[in-house]
């Protein structure tokens, strides 16, 4: 352990010591959850302070009934869907894409909305469809790739929206008041893009502190003592610890882009139901581009497995033991909910790095080793 | 998902980038960050330059990257933006 990370620890504890009650915080942020669980910071904190992930993992919080529709498109005929890795397992009703994909249905993985956009171009006769998944970190790349469509003519591009906003997240969870919550800790690539500032409504209204930190592990240790200095204090502010990288404005030309090609809309999240403002659909000018519209898709409802608890293990009501199907009937190679999926799911991280006694290695994804 | 990772600018080509990801040469749409010239530090996520970043903070988050994912963090990071060989 390095010099500053006893220090940063030696500091929580003692915070938390002056604090002398139960504190829970949330990390809303998968990237987050999973640099917690890497450098063992669980082990590191004091006994009263709980640090609970949020529903911060795109793949996640994707309703079911947007991998319905997506499974229902890469199943027609002539119909190119491109996705990231991650959404490729989460099952939907009638399996995954990667089932289909098995049974040769053109799937294809990407890395970037463009590389979706360089399939539409390579193949201009058949309708090539990007499953926009990710938080504000992501939805500027999708917008900036159908600008470039609209730009050039690919009409055979087109795009099924599930980005999801952060801060209306985190406002809908307060607002249900399920969980208590002593603060957060901000993600740090998603405020790349929104700015410290876009917390300030967490702050003003629901009087919690926020604290904008990175993934490094002294970086988050700095953000909780950050967020419990001013528990101790009775203070409830915005602060941003990882300014070396994020701005208070956030990135002008992506909030620009997103402006431009989107509205906010109200979205489904997984289990979580319909949160107002937390989704983006297409404004006028760009509607061509979605693919419910284009392909007159009829979003259904979601039939969830009726053991999994993923619903609660994202709003931090429950931790991923507490599941019955957790490493039990559901495990990273047979995953029954999204959050062993994806590899930055808590269930997973759960998973990976808190196994339960007698599992092994081999039940990990390849993928997952190399830090994916 | 929401990870970006450090890369230098090589070279620039109107609104594409060429970044240097430790020894990885990848295009990147610099749309997002239009300030961003040969020589500087970008933050990528998903095939776009995100932010610009002093070399200090990029240099430091690679050697966090790699203490903690491993050296095949930046060949396997490929696929976070347009590979040269194209996605699977």
């Amino acid at each position: 352990m390095s010099a500053k990370t006893e220090r940063l620890c030696a500091e929580l504890h003692e915070l938390a010591g002056r604090i002398g009650r139960r504190v829970q915080l949330m990390e809303v942020c998968g990237t987050h959850t999973v640099s917690v669980f890497r450098n063992g910071l669980r082990a590191l904190l004091p006994a009263n302070l709980r640090l609970l992930s949020g529903p911060g993992c795109p793949v996640c919080v994707t309703a079911q009934r947007d991998i319905d529709a997506a499974i229902e498109l890469a199943a027609r005929d002539r119909v190119i869907v491109a996705t990231y890795g991650d959404m490729m397992r989460v099952p939907g009703r009638l399996g995954s894409l990667e089932k289909l994909r098995a049974l040769g249905a053109q799937i294809r993985l990407v890395n970037s909305a463009r590389s979706a956009l360089r399939i539409a171009r390579e193949f201009p006769d058949r309708p090539v469809v990007l499953l926009a998944v990710g938080f504000e970190t992501t939805a500027p790349a999708t917008a900036a790739t159908v600008l470039e469509a609209d730009r050039d003519g690919i009409e055979n591009f087109s795009a099924l929206l599930c980005h999801k906003l952060v801060v209306p997240a985190m406002l809908a969870l307060l607002e249900a008041g399920d969980v208590p919550l002593d603060g957060f800790l901000c993600p740090g690539h998603v405020s790349v893009i929104i700015g410290a500032d876009a917390y300030r409504p967490v702050v003003e209204r629901h009087a919690r502190p926020c604290v904008v930190a990175g993934f490094e592990p002294e970086q988050i240790l700095t953000g909780l003592v950050a967020l419990l200095r001013q528990i101790s204090e009775g203070r409830a502010a915005l602060e941003n610890v990882y300014s070396a990288v994020v701005s208070a404005a956030g990135n002008r030309v992506a909030l620009e882009l997103l402006e431009r090609v989107f509205v906010p809309a109200d979205a489904v999240w997984r289990e979580l139901g319909t949160i107002p403002h937390s989704g983006l659909e297409f404004a006028e000018p760009y509607r061509r581009f979605d693919a419910v519209e284009r392909f007159g898709l009829t979003i259904g409802e979601d039939d969830d497995h009726p053991g999994c608890l993923c619903g609660e293990v994202i709003q931090g009501k429950v931790e991923p033991a507490e599941c019955p199907l957790f490493a039990d009937e559901c495990t990273p190679l047979n995953p029954v909910g999204p959050c062993m999926v994806s590899s930055e799911g808590t269930c997973a991280a759960w998973y990976k790095y808190n196994r339960p006694a007698g599992t092994t290695r081999a039940d990990v994804p390849a993928s997952w080793e190399a830090g994916q | 998902m929401c990870l970006a990772v450090p890369g230098k600018v090589l070279e620039c080509s109107g609104e594409e980038a060429v970044v240097d990801l430790q020894g990885n040469r990848l295009k990147v749409s610099k749309v997002l960050t239009p300030e961003a010239g040969v020589g500087d530090w970008v933050l990528i996520h998903a095939g776009f330059a995100i932010t610009t970043i002093e070399e200090a903070d990029a240099l430091e988050t690679w050697e966090y990257l790699r203490g903690s994912y491993g050296e095949d963090f930046f060949s396997e990071a490929d696929d976070a933006v347009e590979s040269k060989g194209g996605d699977s």
